[in-house]
């Protein structure tokens, strides 16, 4: 891998060629990731880098980074309630710190500041109640009055005659965006030059079991790959791909939308959400205002959402900014989201041996990327959960241990 | 927006409609007689089918009644609707 560097940039003759390989799959892995990704492409660098396991594969149905990671709102922030959540959350925030150094590839990661705004009585007591959990916890949020929060984010309306007056916000400085095709594109080149193979255009039609029921294969496209190991991190198809394997989960996939409006001058310079009236908001160094919207009310895998849901949030982000009110939305698209009962992750070994899943993300996986490769490798590797993600297994939903971030995820459910 | 066909009232607009989820999950007879991986699975297992989804739905703005409905969950098209307490069609 020719590493970048200013240096690199400035030396530089001709085209800089392909960062990856596009290999043929052979016929044995030590390790097959289902799902290129974010986060598969993150389990598959930590696999080689960290555990020194070198034939991985990474088997994509589409191209790397097409599913979620490139139709997310690149919302990054650690503050969730519980302890559980804040400690996996804030896992992937330490990491997302040094991720461009890591990877040698500029993720654009930018600590602009999430600002979560409260309408109501009830929003200022939970919000204000998350701020000090968050602190208890070691994790920076901190409450602003509504002048704050204006003076934080000038586009911000804080009149008193609004339907719903914003009366305070929380505020975490260290949350913030990042550039979500680059994180794909930055694991893979590093996965790739550990020797991973990224194999795309190659779906998993079946899972094999020996007579032992333990993974022994998976079917694909493009053939049979034999492989101990089978790590599943297929967002919204994690039912269809679990099913292969007779596993039935806890889940069920929405499609959740986003939109971007024509590009503009630098005007935002933070990320403000709204749980109550369902709106979140920043703008991309394109100048693109990226909006993300709600979940259908229905499971769906149609990647389209419904246009009343993506009005509403329109309508609520005309009356927290007025100033937006006559720009005109470029796209919209809708990605399939995986959601858990308690909206927290699954990221866990399977009740088959050989077969491990990360899922569940729901509508903010983006955030966990690469924590979440991290704690997934280390799972894979030791046939056993890190302390981070041990909270966070299938079995939860028997035992009733349940994470309930529900108030914490950002889409209302 | 879906047009979806409640059994009641003929062809309706989603807006009208809740969601109730995967249809045919029948609460178990005696539930103290479960272990804790059948009561687990009854709570919160799902098919989440990538297909044809056997699904509730109630229509809260019209008739207000509940009633099931297969759909296809790729092109969120119905391909039927039917009363509760009535066969599949």
């Amino acid at each position: 891998m020719q590493r970048f560097s200013g240096l690199a940039v400035a030396l530089r003759r001709g085209a800089w060629g392909p960062q990856w390989r596009a290999p043929e799959p052979q016929a044995a892995y030590d390790a097959v990731i289902v799902g290129g990704g974010g986060h598969g492409l993150a389990t598959a660098f930590h696999l080689a880098r960290d555990h020194g396991m070198s034939r991985i594969a990474v088997l994509e149905k589409g191209w790397i980074g097409g599913g979620n990671t490139g139709r997310n709102t690149t919302i990054i922030r650690s503050n969730y309630l519980f302890e559980e959540s804040s400690r996996l959350y804030d896992h992937a925030v330490k990491k997302w710190e040094a991720l461009s150094q890591t990877l040698n590839y500029n993720v654009m990661f930018s600590q602009r500041g999430v600002l979560m705004l409260a309408h109501t009585v009830h929003d200022v007591q939970v919000f204000q109640r998350h701020v000090h959990a968050n602190r208890l916890n070691g994790v920076d949020n901190e409450w602003l009055s509504a002048e704050e929060a204006k003076e934080f984010c000038p586009p911000l309306r804080i009149s008193a005659g609004m339907r719903y007056p914003v009366l305070g916000a929380a505020l975490q400085r260290r949350a913030g965006t990042a550039r979500h095709d680059a994180v794909a594109w930055g694991y893979a080149r590093a996965a790739d030059a550990l020797g991973v193979d990224i194999i795309q255009n190659c779906a998993v039609t079946g899972i094999v079991r020996d007579a032992a029921g333990a993974v022994e294969a998976v079917e694909t496209t493009r053939g049979k790959i034999r492989t101990p190991k089978v790590g599943v991190v297929a967002a919204g198809n994690t039912s269809v791909v679990m099913a292969m394997a007779g596993v039935r989960m806890p889940l069920e996939s929405y499609p959740l939308q986003a939109l971007v409006s024509e590009p503009i001058k630098p005007v935002f310079p933070c990320v403000v959400m709204s749980n109550t009236i369902h709106a979140y908001i920043s703008q991309s160094d394109k100048g693109e205002l990226v909006i993300g919207a709600g979940t259908d009310a229905y499971i769906s895998y149609s990647q389209r959402g419904a246009l009343h849901v993506s009005t509403h949030t329109l309508e609520a982000i005309c009356e927290l900014f007025p100033d937006f009110r006559r720009m005109r939305m470029l796209r919209n698209w809708g990605g399939i989201v995986d959601v858990t009962p308690d909206r927290s992750p699954i990221i866990a070994k399977a009740p088959v041996k050989g077969l491990y899943v990360n899922c569940g993300w729901g509508t903010g996986g983006f955030k966990a990327t690469p924590g979440s490769g991290h704690l997934f490798a280390w799972t894979m590797a030791k046939d056993e959960p890190h302390p981070i993600n041990a909270p966070f297994t299938i079995e939860r939903f028997r035992d009733g241990h349940l994470i309930d971030e529900a108030a914490a995820a950002a889409v209302a459910h | 927006m879906l047009l979806i066909p409640c059994p009641y009232c003929g062809p309706r607009p989603e807006l009208e409609f809740a969601y109730g989820g995967e249809g045919g999950i029948a609460r178990p007879a005696d539930p103290a007689a479960l272990d804790d991986d059948a009561w687990g699975a009854f709570l919160y297992h799902r098919s989440n089918p990538r297909g044809m989804h056997v699904e509730r739905w109630r229509h809260v703005h019209g008739c207000g009644r509940f009633f099931n409905a297969r759909r296809d969950t790729v092109t969120d098209l119905f391909a039927c609707s039917w009363k509760v307490g009535e066969a599949a069609p």
